[in-house]
């Protein structure tokens, strides 16, 4: 912060005409910018917080024409699928971000030592999987045929668990750490794994959350392993119950006729706005809070590691 | 003979790095790389009861098929295209959006307008796909909306597909903006403050200041985006199309993408001989013009290679 303010003072001395147009095309294109990206989630909120009648006859605006809770009372009034996939979603968040974790900071380590000496055809072997893989049909065939993950939560799982983007990510931050400290633990007497969780593990913790939080997000907002190969409804994690309820008028009808309210009368576009509003309100909510996490991760990524 | 010697030697001196490395060599063993055999379903006859290796050999039967029928030209057409618009497009986009935001002076304004910019990195293509409907759907959509409060006829826009490509580049660059202006921000700020407060004493207006400070010095990362790009230009981004474009058939010719189609038949038709043929053709496409292009980069300058 400080550094930039140094370099701003002096700009600020003397504006000539060429920078007075300058900065209002610029102020212009970012808050145009700016509308652009926000304008879709005031609109969801505002389509879920509309009555289905004047959505059917006007169309949706930035605020509700008519104001009515209907779609949300609908949801919550048969919150059991809801609530479900609130819970697939945050089963597999949890448990993907912990294993995905473990694994991309044990195997980040492993690389990062400069004395093994399988260092470089090990990060070979995880890099080549960006440079090359089977494709589609043949990974879908495998899952199934002869992984058996059809159906299984571990399909939801296991592909998104180790990312090689993540390790170099995590690469990084365990090049940070002093190479003093690991050879004194060892001359202390310390064995691999017991440097590993003593002393890498603690020191790491801006790094496993800043993964932790990419896998979570991968995970939260994942709908297409479960399109793949989920069949059971009661498994399916929020953002692909969101899709199905989009897809399926018959849900709808169901939530409808659960709900005692009949077909006809069903809010299903603002139904849908309502769903979208509760699978990625956790994400929004959270956002300015880990936002940080997130542009260190995108900046450290993009410098080839 | 060596190697296991060697082999056996690392092991015994490193025998806790290699069980810290273990779990994940094995994941990605059978996660990534087993699946990579099966390509060979590309030449094969493939049947459920017969595994992937038991199955009959048809030669290039499957790529005749594929190519044969049009689709396979159409296709990598397709996927070609989408790639090279979004490609300039967002990549342009996010050039500019960092260029302006690191220029301007008000922190709050700064700092708020860049978090919202990046916001749409977070939100799923699924809800993606809610608001595209929301927009465009014929009934109630939110522009049919405004052209009938304008006293203007609705527009079917799910019948024109000339119509789609602009939808789908504009959203393309409403998702990465933001997540690829964060990093050339980092690569411009990354610039020594004294250069552009030397520049400013000597005069240099904000124009010559950006054209030649701001804009050399984002040249690598910028090179090192097109080439991740151009490495991936037969990988069409299957959640964006199938979340924006759907089942709507009649849209196809002008938005299905390698990725779509191979979904769609993998789904829906029991033989998969000819898209075993596409994801082949795609994936071996993908590694030859990556290799390609990163040996031309590294004999122009190696700095800019990827690996």
């Amino acid at each position: 912060m400080a550094k930039e303010k140094e370099i701003v003072a002096p700009r600020k001395i003397k504006l000539s005409t060429s920078s007075k147009v300058f900065y209002v095309i610029c102020y212009t294109i970012v808050t145009l910018m700016t509308i652009v990206c926000l304008v879709p989630f005031i609109l969801l909120v505002s389509g879920s917080f509309t009555a289905e009648n004047w959505i059917r006859f006007h169309g949706y605006g930035l605020i509700p024409g008519e104001f009515s809770l209907e779609a949300y009372k609908i949801i919550f009034k048969t919150p059991e699928r809801i609530i479900r996939a609130y819970g697939v979603s945050i089963m597999i968040t949890l448990i993907g971000v912990a294993i995905g974790l473990l694994l991309t900071a044990l195997t980040a380590y492993v690389i990062s030592r400069k004395d093994f000496k399988y260092r470089n055809a090990l990060s070979f072997f995880f890099y080549f999987t960006t440079l090359f893989n089977g494709g589609m049909v043949s990974t879908y065939i495998y899952y199934i045929q002869y992984l058996h993950l059809k159906d299984s939560y571990l399909a939801l799982i296991l592909p998104m668990v180790f990312n090689v983007f993540y390790l170099l990510i995590m690469r990084t931050f365990v090049n940070n750490i002093p190479v003093a400290l690991i050879e004194s633990a060892k001359l202390d007497g310390a064995g691999e794994w017991r440097i590993f969780f003593t002393i890498i593990l603690p020191l790491l913790q801006s790094g496993l959350a800043t993964i932790g939080l990419f896998l979570a997000l991968g995970y939260w907002n994942d709908w297409y392993n479960a399109m793949l190969y989920m069949n059971t409804e009661a498994k399916y994690p929020l953002q692909y119950m969101l899709y199905s309820i989009q897809q399926q008028a018959q849900a709808l009808a169901r939530i409808a006729s659960q709900a005692g309210i009949s077909v006809q009368d069903l809010p299903s576009s603002s139904l849908k706005m309502a769903m979208a509003v509760v699978a990625t309100g956790p994400i929004v909510i959270l956002y300015p809070f880990v936002q940080k996490y997130f542009v260190a991760g995108i900046t450290i990524g993009s410098v080839k590691g | 003979m060596k190697f296991f010697k060697g082999f056996a030697e690392e092991f015994k001196r490193n025998k806790a790095l290699f069980a810290m490395a273990a779990p994940a060599f094995i994941l990605v063993l059978v996660m990534q790389y087993f699946p990579m055999t099966g390509l060979v379903l590309a030449f094969k006859n493939y049947r459920y009861d017969m595994g992937v290796f038991g199955s009959p050999w048809n030669g290039l039967a499957n790529f005749r098929y594929l190519f044969a029928s049009g689709t396979g030209w159409l296709i990598t057409r397709n996927t070609i295209l989408y790639n090279l618009l979004n490609l300039i497009t967002s990549q342009l986009l996010a050039v500019l959006i960092a260029i302006f935001i690191t220029e301007i002076n008000n922190m709050i304004f700064k700092k708020v307008t860049q978090s919202i910019i990046l916001l749409p990195y977070f939100i799923s293509w699924v809800v993606v796909g809610v608001f595209v409907y929301n927009l465009f759907n014929f009934e109630t959509g939110m522009m049919n909306g405004v052209l009938k409060a304008m006293g203007m006829d609705p527009v079917n826009m799910y019948g024109i597909p000339g119509a789609w490509p602009v939808i789908i580049c504009l959203f393309n660059a409403w998702k990465w903006t933001g997540y690829n202006s964060v990093i050339y921000i980092a690569a411009i700020t990354g610039v020594d403050g004294e250069i552009y407060e030397a520049a400013s004493i000597d005069g240099a207006t904000i124009f010559q200041r950006i054209l030649y400070i701001t804009l050399p010095s984002i040249r690598p990362t910028l090179v090192t985006m097109i080439l991740l790009q151009v490495g991936r230009i037969l990988r069409g981004d299957f959640e964006m199309f199938y979340q924006i474009v759907g089942n709507n058939g009649q849209l196809f010719n002008a938005t299905d993408v390698i990725d779509t189609y191979v979904f769609r038949s993998l789904i829906t038709n029991p033989d998969i001989g000819m898209t075993a043929a596409a994801t082949f053709y795609q994936s071996v496409l993908c590694f030859v013009i990556i290799m390609v292009v990163n040996a031309v980069v590294k004999r122009i300058d190696e700095d800019y290679a990827l690996f």
